[in-house]
């Protein structure tokens, strides 16, 4: 390539960086990376696999990834201080190294690195692109500080998110149910799926205010997601207005994360009867316990990029039914056709792993299981819907089939429908807004000897499979829970109400016998002295 | 530090113009001539001899039937879809009723010499959204020279672009308003997309210099004044990917250059997206150029 001092290019660009330039396509990214053998070593050691030896996101389990690891070479970075499409700083790409990327395969490496390899491993990826050979560092962006999230605040922000239509991608209620969603596609392609805003503890570059503002700010490169910053400089909407529009995206998601969930409490309703539907308002003052799911990638064929995340679980009983109401953002109502070309391109993105791939209409789905028999001890079928020896319970609810049934499985792809005779499973679903409600309602105990027999005060294992149908899921594509507890609560004996209550009492009249004699005494006492002074 | 990315310049237009759509659906085009050039600036002089220069003028035929293009389908986007009277189809292929082809971007690969320095023009090249659509689809600007992306639909669009030689950017639009923004590095072609509209896609050439066009609804394109000499001339469409032919500039002349796509080739088209263009080579293409 000849130099090209006299081109209008030398004159945009100083002179060294032109240089660093043209020298980058020869062979200064080779020497730098040479130079820093610590962070070759980490890098090929602990990235490669899934981000390629030279960088390019081609890793060999990058096809198993949807999104895609990151392709250092072109240095677009989602989270950054930086304007879009400005290279991120150092501290923007260790910070992603140290907290990894929630939602996706990338790991935070903070615990698993020492800072000099950390360090060392910052060098290593900006080695990697031309981008970074100019050697001038980027400059952050300057924030303001956060406004406080009023009602107000919070109203404001539910305006600019109308005005500026964050709901195109992300839903009306932040669901990622937008009507945009199932035309998006990351840079390379690939479909990516907006983010659901309820879930904050998954966002890219961390969940706080703080956090979702300097997204708006910056922007996530790469990605369908823009940049704000134009806005405020074009007097379109105030700084404080993306405050204000920050704090109300954050208000989509609970105040803290939700913990994990060993028991389900099945609230006893003794005063009322159970809820009758899904959207029965009693379910919403019900204690909501968080299932979190993963991809099925146990037995073939396996599913790397499963979208249900995790399932909100509500249960109540009154002694003589169980209602179990489960909820979970999804896209869409599988089968949807605005999402037909979307499965496609999921379908050819995943690898090629075994069985039928081909895209077509499938429902969603949801499994609840339990052991057919309340165990003794701590014995439990196998988690994936059973084996032979110790099958499974289960409540079958799909999109398209109606009610939800009851079913038993031996192991994945062998449920079997119990008879028209034994079912005793009633159910309501309802889609809404990005939402997929469903109510199961059962008697504790039945005739049938093929159902679980559920006794209050007992804890009864209880799993969760979901399919999101639009995304290609079905069979033993889809994603699974690992065991959980429900336990029905048992009703409060009388004395366990009675006996505080005498206490209380006892208590409360001693306190006050005590205080009035001490009041006498030094009432008496007073007297005695204003006597004796008289 | 300089602002390597032409810096983030906004503004609200004044007025929410109302653009009438020109095309009343399907064929219709803005193609080539939509591109308008906003407020010149002060000019610094060309460093070409007009006395002594010459034009090339290119011209670019579609043979056979023009493919029958998809149905957008604007249903996500009500206000959209009732400014067309007729159903809007993609503009992947738009052919003129004298068979040229439009969109397609015509420049000077090779052969410009190495010692010319060309002015940044002052002028913004304006690439509007109406109707949710690009237009024009195909742009042509020289380095560093602003690029105006405005929003005439007055709804939410975002640009997204994804180059691979410069750094790109994606800023959202929700409103009627501009939004510039440069390229500094030379690039055929820079991909631009909106994602609340999937249908919507564009592309911007960038050049170190300004012999360039995109063809017009007859396949025409003029790439302005150069000095005499031997050039080798490159077209790139989107679907049919690109086709060479040398040129000879004499002065006072204007030299023809015609290409001709078929729907034949798309099957095995490479289109070049993302790539670096030295023009001051007369090289590889130069020797063994595909000529028509």
């Amino acid at each position: 390539m000849r130099a090209r001092a006299s081109s209008p290019r030398a004159a945009m660009i100083p002179g060294f960086v032109f240089a660093a330039a043209m020298a980058c396509a020869g062979s200064a990214p080779l020497t730098a990376q040479e130079e820093n053998a610590l962070g070759r070593d980490v890098y090929d050691r602990w990235c490669a696999s899934c981000h390629g030896y030279e960088g390019l996101g081609d890793g060999y389990a990058a096809e198993y990834m949807l999104p895609r690891p990151r392709d250092f070479t072109q240095a677009l970075y989602q989270i950054r201080t930086t304007p879009s499409g400005q290279l991120p700083t150092d501290d923007d790409i260790m910070r992603v190294i140290n907290e990894g990327m929630p939602g996706t395969t990338m790991p935070g490496w903070e615990e698993e690195l020492s800072l000099e390899e950390r360090l060392a491993l910052v060098d290593y990826l900006k080695s990697l692109s031309r981008f970074f050979a100019t050697g001038e560092a980027p400059e952050p962006m300057t924030f303001s500080s956060p406004t406080r999230a009023t009602e107000e605040a919070l109203a404001d922000g539910r305006e600019v998110y109308e005005l500026i239509e964050c709901n195109r991608c992300h839903g009306a209620d932040g669901r990622g149910d937008g009507t945009s969603s199932p035309t998006l596609v990351d840079d390379t392609g690939m479909p990516i799926y907006s983010v659901d805003l309820t879930e904050n503890w998954y966002f890219n570059g961390g969940g706080t205010v703080e956090d979702i503002y300097r997204r708006l700010r910056t922007g996530l490169d790469g990605t369908p997601m823009p940049s704000f910053t134009d806005l405020i400089d074009a007097g379109v909407i105030t700084d404080e207005q993306l405050w204000n529009l920050s704090h109300y995206v954050r208000s989509f998601a609970p105040e803290d994360p939700p913990g994990i969930t060993e028991v389900i409490r099945a609230g006893l309703v003794e005063d009322a009867p159970l809820p009758q539907g899904v959207d029965d308002p009693m379910w919403e003052s019900a204690e909501a316990f968080y299932i979190p799911m993963g991809g099925q990638i146990i037995q073939s064929p396996r599913w790397f990029v499963p979208q249900v995340a995790g399932l909100w679980v509500r249960a109540l009983h009154d002694g003589g039914e169980l209602a179990v109401h489960v909820s979970w953002s999804d896209h869409s109502e599988s089968p949807d056709t605005a999402w037909a070309d979307f499965q496609a391109r999921v379908l050819s993105a995943v690898g090629p792993d075994e069985g039928d791939m081909e895209p077509g209409p499938r429902p969603d789905g949801l499994y609840v299981q339990f052991p057919m028999e309340i165990p003794e001890g701590m014995d439990k079928p196998y988690f994936l819907l059973g084996d032979p020896l110790e099958p499974v319970y289960l409540w079958h609810w799909e999109s398209t089939a109606g009610a939800a049934h009851e079913a038993d499985a031996r192991g994945l792809g062998t449920t079997a429908p119990q008879g028209d005779a034994s079912q005793s499973l009633a159910s309501e679903a309802a889609f809404s807004a990005g939402r997929w409600a469903v109510m199961f309602r059962r008697a504790l105990e039945t005739e049938d000897p093929g159902d679980l027999q559920f006794r209050v005060g007992e804890p009864v294992p209880v799993g969760f499979a979901a399919w999101d149908g639009d995304n290609g899921e079905s069979g033993s594509r889809g994603s699974i829970s690992s065991w959980h507890y429900i336990f029905l609560q048992e009703p409060t004996p009388a004395t366990v109400v009675v006996a505080p209550l005498i206490a209380t009492l006892l208590t409360a009249g001693l306190g006050v016998l005590l205080v009035a004699r001490a009041q006498r005494r030094v009432r008496e006492g007073a007297e005695g002295a204003d006597e004796g002074n008289a | 530090m300089r602002d390597l990315f032409g810096g983030g310049r906004a503004t609200v237009m004044a007025t929410a113009a109302m653009f009438a759509i020109a095309c009343g659906g399907g064929g219709g085009s803005e193609a080539g001539g939509g591109m308008e050039e906003e407020a010149a600036g002060e000019e610094m002089a060309s460093p070409v001899d007009m006395a002594t220069a010459g034009g090339i003028h290119a011209m670019v035929m579609f043979e056979g039937m023009a493919p029958e293009m998809d149905v957008i389908d604007m249903a996500s986007e009500p206000d959209c879809a009732a400014r067309y009277t007729d159903t809007p189809m993609s503009e992947e292929v738009v052919v003129g009723d004298g068979g040229g082809l439009a969109n397609v971007f015509v420049y000077v690969r090779e052969g410009v010499d190495a010692g010319m320095n060309f002015p940044t023009p002052g002028g913004a090249v304006v690439m509007d959204q109406i109707g949710c659509r690009y237009v024009p689809r195909v742009v042509g600007v020289q380095s560093g020279q602003d690029l105006t992306f405005r929003n005439s639909d007055g709804l939410p669009h975002n640009i997204n672009a994804s180059p691979s030689t410069n750094r790109g950017f994606n800023v959202s639009q929700p409103v009627n308003m501009d939004t510039n923004r440069s390229f500094p590095m030379a690039e055929v072609m820079v991909p631009v997309r909106c994602d609340v509209h999937g249908w919507m896609s564009a592309y911007v050439g960038v050049l170190d210099h300004p012999f360039h066009g995109v063809t017009d609804m007859a396949g025409g394109a003029d790439l302005g004044m150069l000095p005499p000499g031997e050039y080798v001339v490159e077209a790139w469409h989107e679907r049919y990917g690109t086709q060479t032919a040398s040129v000879t500039v004499t002065t006072a002349e204007t030299a023809m250059v015609s290409f001709s796509f078929s729907e034949a080739m798309a099957a095995n088209a490479v289109v070049p997206m993302g790539e670096p263009i030295d023009p001051h080579g007369l090289g590889a293409h130069a020797l063994a150029p595909e000529t028509h």
